[in-house]
């Protein structure tokens, strides 16, 4: 039907690079045959270097392990400021994030090998835990990177966070006027679910989406209980409870999308802390196995 | 007898003060007629504040007057003292109805005075036009208003707002914003819908409505205006309703009619046509001047320079270079051989066939624009695949392209006078062949903007690139060693179709026998597949279609329509299959894409008996991207939000590649299947941005990319023009602490944009001060390993396609699955 100019595109795919691939496919898997070659020599070495009366940390093969690991520690650290330099170059932040995840899962083998299953309540054993709980909350965090951002697309239905508060704010407005008429009681019930704080919830409600004590489904109980008037009757009441619908379904979005985030990045509350603890418990490790040579 | 001056100026922005300043300083009889209650409108309207740039900064200024890159008001106090200083004769509050007499005895009538006599007219009444008036009784009591400067000023009243535009709104709107004001606000509308306004306007004005602030009539109109009250025309008759100030909103008339019934010809039919002017800036009514943005200057400092010019032209002194002669005597400096201005314009004027019907005037100006290079034989001027978008006129010398990339031996000559680099004015595109000088060559070399402005103000300018760009987007196309005299046949039967957005250029199943090419836009093909359309595939400018049905002798296969408002070129198909029939090559070539094409197309109708869903959601997929504006965009931001976690590191690594500010807004913009557009340039093929840009400082950089110069006045009329709303305006910020910085002390607002409030806090503090201009996405042209938004992204959800490459069954197909 049609014949397209042969046009050289060479020089903007070089450019961009934009194979649409997730961080975790990235390269077609790139590190994670990397990641799974190392732990594999990792594991090989481990038997066949049979370090004598029992394997350990202070062995040739243990030092090898462990400067690698204290390597790999301190340049998978190195990520969260990579991520925000943002300097030129032909980097990408998604090959950062993919060979940080596989070589971070790595270091699970490359850590335990490490220890020679030798375990204590010491400065080591605390280096040691610590990496593992780095470890899992990076694994929670990946299971959350995979499965969480279409639901959170799926949740803006093309709103965004401004949009979302600002359509709350105008269901307000006329939640404000269509509520003058009515009496003192059910007016204070309207004016308490306007007037509470959308955002002054604590972490947990956040993470469960579960707002004991919210106003709005209150007031909607109060005014959805009473059917004694015909449906789409102009009665001030049916006018809220209608606009006291809208509200909590607006509500019930941004609440939705809080969740999201935070289940999100929550992780990121573990991780880095325990980064920092890490580091700092690494290098009494190491200092103190220098000390005692 | 009334007074007669020797000059009479009619109104009084740069242009006119400047004429009138001239005027006064060499002791000629004037006046400066100003319709307004104030000197230079056009300024006086722009926004409080607003930095006024004096761009270009070459060029020398010449007048009596002071002008340099200021604060608004600075230039309209300078203006004014010096106004008053200089002795200058100003008549305010006078608007002109009418011009009648010849040279030496002209009658301006002025509306509600005593008309002035004059020997010579000066119109310098810039290109706004004058606000439409309310057609009805009462039209001309003073509470009718046709601008709204402050919202905030006026409080207690009855406000009626006529008009269902932007402008309307947005007054009906700032006026009920603050219930404080306690202003009554009525909005009219005459039809029943906003269609004429922006979707986001609309929405604001009726969740407004629906709060009561403000009242909305529709099918209302203003039958008769009284003192506080307004009588309207409702659709159950006529309403009186108490009205104390009445904005009326009903767009402007443009100038063209009045300067035309003075008597004054224009270059041509259209929008941009400019009335006709001589060297000294005479119009074809003896006696009457046409001077700045109307005579098609829009920048300050020509305005100036010409209000000075045309006083001295008119004071008889002929001698007078024109302030550019110093500008223009460099451009020519780098040409082989000694010849003056005069001598150098007027070479390129007599042999340049695109040239030949410009005045002296006019080729001054397209100089200014444009850079001129003397060639050696064999030198190379442009390399294939090299962007640019200006086109070149062959002054003296002549030309070789290389037509076969694989080998530069082939080549076809273009002679003197003749023009190329056409297609890429057109299309926007790459260089499509190497051209090198044949023999020692002179070429001028015209700005795209230059180029589109010529074409559209000169009718033989635009037969003529029309043809020749035909034939060569016909050469370039067929390859296969065709000569000009291969395709003069189609050639000669071409013709050039405007083609609508959605309009059906090809209709499945019908038996019709064109066939066509894609000059600009492009268009996506379609067939029915089980009773509903499938999306088969996208095709760009330069591509042709409709020669399968030629060929074969059948019907149309499928269905071909325009993605965006594109323009095609129609032949007859017999004359095609002639060419094809004269060139074994060609016809091989021919036959071998329609092979693939339609293995494709069988590929896809028996997926759609498999995998109906896969093939349904790629067609919603492909139809949901071109309606994003994919279909004229060369390249674009694709958020897979599959993979998106909402970091917003994209903006951030934007923020921070730039100077500061993010050009893209990752959450706004439409998202279907989980593929999100969000707001950012897609780099149009024939940017909206472009289209009216003062000083030319958006550009198309060396990949493709749409970027916009430091000689940014800050108009704003980019941000207006794009359809996507990817432009903001705003003042560069300061530089922030380093990111070590900020990482171990906590100095600065971190990664990212900061916030509006640190940058003006920050800006403040540092005594900086400058004005707001345009920004955009730039690609990240020049910085090492391409866009930021794409190498910031940690999960891979952000990518840059270009249509051609991501709207194909295979890649779209792949991701739905």
């Amino acid at each position: 039907m049609a014949s397209v100019p042969g046009q050289d595109q060479g020089f903007r795919e070089r450019r961009q690079s934009s194979d649409h691939e997730g961080f975790l496919a990235h390269k077609r898997f790139r590190w994670l045959k990397i990641a799974g070659a190392v732990c594999l020599i990792a594991i090989l070495g481990y038997f066949w270097s049979d370090v004598t009366p029992h394997p350990n940390g202070g062995s040739w093969y243990g030092y090898t392990l462990g400067t690698i690991g204290a390597v790999l520690i301190v340049w998978l650290a190195l990520l969260g400021i990579r991520k925000r330099n943002m300097t030129e170059g032909r980097w990408s932040l998604k090959a950062w994030t993919s060979a940080h995840v596989y070589l971070g899962l790595a270091l699970i083998v490359i850590g335990t090998l490490h220890t020679g299953f030798q375990f204590g309540w010491n400065v080591h054993t605390l280096a040691y835990g610590l990496m593992m709980v780095v470890i899992l909350s990076g694994i929670y965090g990946i299971s959350v990177y995979a499965s969480l951002p279409a639901a959170l697309s799926n949740n803006s239905r093309e709103m965004t966070r401004k949009e979302m508060v600002e359509a709350l704010a105008a269901i307000d407005r006329q939640l404000h006027s269509a509520a003058q008429p009515l009496n003192r009681e059910e007016a204070d019930l309207v004016i308490a679910a306007l007037d509470q704080d959308t955002f002054g919830w604590g972490l947990g409600a956040r993470l469960l989406a579960r707002y004991r004590g919210c106003t709005t489904t209150t007031a909607l109980a109060h005014f959805a209980s009473d059917w004694s008037r015909p449906v789409g009757s102009d009665d001030p009441r049916d006018k809220v409870r209608a606009l006291l619908g809208k509200r909590k379904t607006q509500l019930d979005q941004i609440r939705r999308h809080m969740r999201i985030k935070a289940l999100l990045e929550v992780w990121l509350y573990i991780h880095i802390p325990a980064t920092i603890a890490l580091l700092a418990a690494l290098t009494a490790h190491i200092v103190s196995v220098f000390f005692y040579w | 007898m009334p007074e007669q001056y020797r000059v009479a100026v009619i109104g009084s922005g740069p242009a006119g003060l400047s004429a009138a300043a001239r005027a006064a300083k060499v002791g000629m009889t004037h006046i400066l007629i100003e319709k307004t209650d104030h000197l230079s409108d056009t300024i006086f309207k722009y926004q409080k504040g607003k930095h006024v740039m004096a761009t270009p900064s070459n060029l020398v200024l010449r007048s009596d007057l002071d002008f340099d890159a200021g604060k608004r008001e600075f230039i309209l106090d300078t203006w004014d003292e010096q106004v008053a200083a200089g002795k200058i004769n100003v008549r305010l509050n006078a608007e002109v109805t009418a011009i009648s007499g010849t040279t030496g005895k002209f009658v301006i009538e002025i509306k509600g005075g005593e008309p002035i006599h004059a020997e010579a007219v000066v119109m310098g009444i810039g290109t706004q036009g004058n606000p439409n008036k309310l057609r009805c009784p009462g039209a001309d009591l003073p509470l009718i208003q046709y601008q709204l400067d402050d919202p905030g000023e006026y409080f207690d009243e009855h406000i009626t707002v006529v008009g269902s535009g932007d402008a309307g709104i947005e007054n009906a709107l700032g006026l009920a914003a603050d219930p404080k004001q306690n202003n009554i606000v009525t909005i009219l509308n005459r039809g029943s819908d906003f269609a004429r306004a922006k979707a986001a306007n609309v929405t604001l004005l009726e969740e407004a409505e629906a709060a009561g602030r403000i009242i909305v009539r529709r099918e209302t109109s203003p039958a008769e205006v009284r003192a506080d009250e307004l009588v309207l025309d409702t659709r159950d008759g006529q309403e009186t309703i108490p009205c104390n100030r009445i904005i009326a909103r009903t767009g402007s008339q443009p100038p063209r009619g009045f300067v035309e019934a003075c008597g004054i010809e224009f270059t041509g039919g259209d929008r941009g046509a400019f009335p006709k002017l001589s060297p000294s800036f005479e119009t074809t009514k003896q006696g009457i001047h046409v001077i700045g943005a109307l005579a098609g200057y829009p920048l300050i400092k020509h305005c100036m320079n010409q209000g000075y010019d045309v006083i001295e032209f008119l004071n008889g002194n002929l001698d007078l270079k024109p302030a550019d002669e110093p500008i223009l005597a460099q451009k020519f400096d780098a040409l082989p051989g000694v010849r003056s201005v005069d001598q150098w314009l007027e070479t390129f004027r007599a042999n340049v066939v695109i040239l030949q019907d410009l005045s002296p005037l006019q080729m001054r100006e397209l100089m200014l624009d444009s850079t001129v290079s003397g060639y050696e034989a064999g030198e190379e001027i442009f390399e294939r695949n090299d962007p640019g978008s200006s086109m070149f006129g062959i002054a003296e010398g002549s030309v070789l392209v290389e037509v076969n990339p694989d080998d530069p031996s082939v080549t076809v000559s273009i002679e003197q006078g003749s023009i190329f680099g056409e297609v890429g004015l057109i299309s926007g595109r790459r260089r499509g062949s190497t051209i090198r000088a044949a023999e020692p060559t002179i070429v001028i070399e015209l700005s795209r903007t230059a180029a589109l402005k010529l074409i559209a103000t000169t009718p033989s300018a635009a037969r003529a690139v029309n043809a020749i760009s035909i034939e060569r987007q016909l050469l370039q196309m067929f390859g296969s060693g065709l000569m000009r005299d291969d395709v003069a046949e189609l050639v000669a039967a071409a013709e050039v179709v405007d083609v609508r957005a959605g309009k059906v250029v090809i209709e499945e199943g019908a038996d019709d026998k064109d066939v066509y090419v894609i000059r600009r836009g492009s268009m996506i093909v379609e067939k029915q597949i089980g009773g509903a359309p499938v999306f088969l595939s996208y095709l760009p400018a330069g591509t042709y279609f409709g020669e399968m049905a030629v060929v074969d002798g059948s019907a149309r296969t499928a269905t071909v329509k325009a993605a965006i408002k594109s323009e095609v070129v129609r032949f007859p198909g017999e004359a095609f299959v002639r060419l094809l029939a004269r060139k074994p090559a060609l016809r091989e070539k021919a036959m071998a894409e329609m092979a693939s094409r339609r293995e494709i197309n069988s590929f896809i109708e028996s997926r759609k008996d498999s995998f109906g869903s896969v093939v349904d959601m790629y067609s919603e997929t492909a139809r949901f991207l071109i309606d994003n504006g994919i279909g004229e965009a060369t390249d674009v931001l694709l958020i897979d939000e599959k993979l998106c976690v909402g970091c917003d590191n994209c903006e951030k690594a934007c923020a921070d590649s730039h100077e500061g500010l993010s050009r893209l807004d990752r959450e706004a913009g439409r998202t279907y299947a989980h593929l999100h557009v969000p707001t950012s340039c897609r780099h149009c093929e024939h940017p909206h941005c472009m289209a009216d840009c003062p000083p030319n400082a958006i550009k198309r950089g060396p990949d493709g990319e749409v970027f916009i110069d430091d000689t940014c006045i800050g108009c704003g009329n980019c941000q207006r023009n794009c359809p996507y709303g990817v432009i903001r305006m705003d003042a560069a910020p300061p530089p922030k602490p380093s990111l070590l910085s900020w990482l171990l002390f906590g100095k600065g607002p971190g990664p990212g944009e900061a916030s509006y409030s640190w940058r003006k806090h920050e800006a403040a503090k540092r005594g900086m001060e400058t004005g707001k201009s345009a920004i955009k996405c730039d690609m990240c042209s020049g910085i090492e390993g391409g866009p930021a938004c794409v190498r910031a992204c940690p999960t891979g959800a952000a990518i840059r396609v270009s249509p051609e490459k991501f709207l194909t069954f295979t890649k779209l197909a792949e991701d739905v699955e």
